[in-house]
């Protein structure tokens, strides 16, 4: 085998946006490992400037397609930070379910659509469905099911409507929530055997001491709400997350690479929730993971796949709870007086933690916003993964090492259209 | 109709969000039907594999900010032989295309630390402008049945079916409460291009105009309507840049209040 190398992927598949990946080694030793993001820049940022407040939940929807939930509750949550607005009740309740819809959908499409054919050794979902229907048809029922959910509670499953500073603009009726639980129950069922199947996958034997980084709430499986923690110490309001993480921006990529100040690179979405909330999971959900053998810790990145299997069982489970106890608020949404000043908000996208920042004026018009989407804080712990992953794999073939390497990026379920910007494989050896 | 071959079908990706090739994959019950008629041939949000062209259906997602993309789209178009564009990014420039309204480089120092790390176009413009499009489905996010008719009607050699007329229509039809009228909530339904079924209206609120305009837009109209209801300049001209804010019938409507 060749000492000197490059290992180079010009277009990074079965991944949201446009990357590329390169990595250059020589004598038998990682020389450099860039994640070529190359998603052109939408500059968000710049253009809610002189946009009303109420608009932001829409506009901010639009920097991604796979969870557009994410930021509207990121955007929602920090107005109201700004207008001293506390939603609590059957309102706050009906976005932990919106938010349980998005992470069904999301984690069952990485899971079964973009992830398993790797594990499979299947180019894609539809070669897998080829030798596989009913394995396909499952995944594809239960990642209807948690569109079914955005769907009635948001209006549409991309891009959803219904969500607003204060609450929602209406409230579907009881009867039609109810509707949904036969689904849920079949997906708690299917997302249990997804577990099993999942975790009977082969992983690659590579562990990192990663920092995670995650929101942790005292009484919940964190979404929306509570402080931002990490296993190396870290415990802080979510208002303090600029103090402590700044973003760099490198020459290769239109995005941005956040690091946690004094400590580097950390890690963000389902294995930092799993590891840091492990107490906070329904039984159904923990019984489950112990079953496939996880532990009450992960830091095997290969595994995401079972974590998204498990934290998408909790989802229905949580759906369920919810529809099972739900409530007609008295109004769709509580009222709130506009006022000028700044609002921070971190909600739990199915990749990770999404910050959102905004300074308004008195009027409720953004001056200032500042977002940073998950895929950004993971960009620099996917290159280091790199980094360590190949030198005791050279020995490998070209192909099965790129594919490899392909895979490692996958298992952050990268989103690069969020992180502004695609993915592209350059393994260069010298 | 008989085939001896499964037609060939692409997705591209330009400037965009990634919602509207993912309405493929949210065709949960159709996708492998789909997959059947249809050999999925260079699709990379879903596939490793990838099989040359020429295709037979390009879907294209996302507009033009970068020159190596407007060099890009020629090579799709030259592989393509029906060009579909998806969504409003690829049919009018989306919401990126707000910059076209302002000095670009001053939103790259907004968002970059470096902006000389940073090459981009001064516009953001739609396919239609760079090389000829064969039909283009609206929306944003395009809704996902109409893909599936306009990919077989276009298939099949017929017109797809997607009615060109308002999302006001589509209230009537469904017997909602006009928005407008009952509670002067500011709506683009009259001259916003049908597709959604009345979403918004349906919801309880206003018609943001994400499905672009409908055909013969009386956007001039509106605009007098909604400052009888109190809206202001800056309300009208917000609204019109939205997500189809580079869309002819909507840039004017804005420029025209923006100038008062």
């Amino acid at each position: 085998m060749k000492k000197n190398r490059t290992i180079k992927v010009d277009y990074l598949a079965r991944v949201e946006g446009e990357g590329g990946l390169k990595i250059r080694i020589k004598d038998g030793e990682v020389k450099e490992v860039k994640l070529n993001i190359f998603e052109p820049p939408r500059y968000f940022e710049g253009f809610l400037r002189g946009r009303l407040y109420s608009e932001a939940p829409d506009i901010t929807a639009r920097i991604c397609g796979i969870c557009p939930v994410a930021y509207q509750m990121s955007s929602i949550h920090a107005m109201e930070a700004v207008f001293g607005l506390k939603i609590d009740g059957p309102i706050r309740e009906l976005r932990r379910l919106l938010y349980c819809g998005e992470w069904i959908e999301s984690h069952v499409l990485h899971a079964y659509l973009l992830h398993a054919p790797d594990f499979l050794g299947y180019q894609d979902a539809i070669q897998l469905a080829g030798d596989h229907p009913e394995v396909v048809k499952a995944g594809l029922r239960l990642k209807k099911t948690g569109n079914e959910i955005v769907n009635l509670l948001g209006g549409r499953e991309i891009h959803p409507i219904n969500a607003r500073v204060g609450g929602w603009y209406k409230i579907p009726p009881r009867k039609k929530f109810e509707a949904l639980l036969e689904e849920l129950k079949w997906a708690r069922d299917a997302a249990i055997d997804v577990v099993k199947f999942t975790s009977s996958l082969n992983f690659p034997d590579f562990e990192r001491d990663y920092e995670y980084v995650a929101l942790s709430h005292p009484d919940e499986y964190a979404l929306n709400e509570g402080r931002l923690i990490s296993n190396k110490g870290l415990d802080i309001a979510v208002d303090e997350y600029e103090e402590h993480f700044e973003e760099l921006h490198m020459k290769h990529s239109t995005s941005l690479h956040s690091h946690h100040i004094g400590y580097g690179a950390y890690h963000v979405g389902p294995l930092a929730r799993y590891t840091l909330n492990y107490e906070k999971l329904s039984p159904i959900a923990k019984q489950a993971a112990q079953e496939a053998g996880l532990g009450t810790a992960c830091y095997n990145p290969f595994k995401s796949i079972v974590v998204r299997a498990v934290e998408t069982l909790w989802a229905c489970d949580e759906a369920i709870r919810i529809i099972e106890n739900f409530e007609m608020p008295a109004t769709p949404w509580l009222d709130y007086q506009i006022c000028g000043g700044i609002g921070h908000a971190v909600t739990e996208a199915p990749r990770g933690l999404l910050y959102h920042r905004y300074r308004l004026d008195h009027k409720g018009y953004i001056r200032t916003a500042k977002l940073v989407p998950p895929t950004a804080q993971n960009l620099r712990t996917m290159e280091l993964d790199l980094h360590e992953f190949i030198p005791p794999r050279l020995q490998k073939s070209h192909e099965e090492l790129t594919w490899e390497c392909e895979q490692a990026i996958r298992n952050y379920d990268p989103c690069i259209s969020c992180s502004c910007h695609f993915l592209k494989l350059d393994l260069i050896n010298e | 109709m008989s085939r001896t071959h499964k037609p060939k079908l692409a997705v591209w990706k330009f400037a965009s969000c990634d919602g509207c090739q993912l309405s493929l994959l949210d065709c949960e019950d159709e996708l492998l039907a789909f997959a059947e008629v249809i050999q999925i041939a260079n699709f990379p949000e879903a596939s490793r594999a990838v099989i040359q062209g020429k295709y037979d259906i390009s879907l294209v997602e996302g507009s033009i900010t970068t020159s190596h993309d407007a060099e890009r789209i020629h090579k799709i178009r030259r592989q393509s032989k029906i060009l579909i564009t998806i969504g409003a990014c690829a049919t009018s420039g989306g919401i990126q295309a707000l910059r076209n309204f302002t000095d670009v480089s001053r939103y790259t120092s907004i968002v970059y630390a470096n902006p000389s790390y940073i090459s981009t176009l001064n516009k953001s413009t739609p396919i239609r402008d760079h090389v000829y499009v064969d039909f283009e489905l609206h929306g944003c996010p395009i809704n996902k049945y109409q893909l599936i008719e306009v990919c077989s009607a276009l298939l099949h050699g017929r017109a797809p079916i997607t009615p060109s007329h308002s999302v006001c229509m589509e209230c009537k039809r469904k017997g909602n409460v006009c928005v407008m009228v009952a509670h002067q909530t500011p709506c683009l339904g009259p001259v916003t291009h049908a597709g959604c079924d009345a979403l918004c209206p349906s919801y309880n609120r206003g018609c943001f105009g994400c499905y672009g305009p409908k055909e013969t837009p009386q956007t001039s109209s509106l605009a007098k309507k909604w400052k009888e209801i109190g809206a202001t300049n800056d309300d009208i001209v917000r609204a019109f840049r939205g997500f189809y804010s580079y869309a002819e019938p909507f840039r004017k409507e804005s420029e025209a209040y923006e100038e008062e």
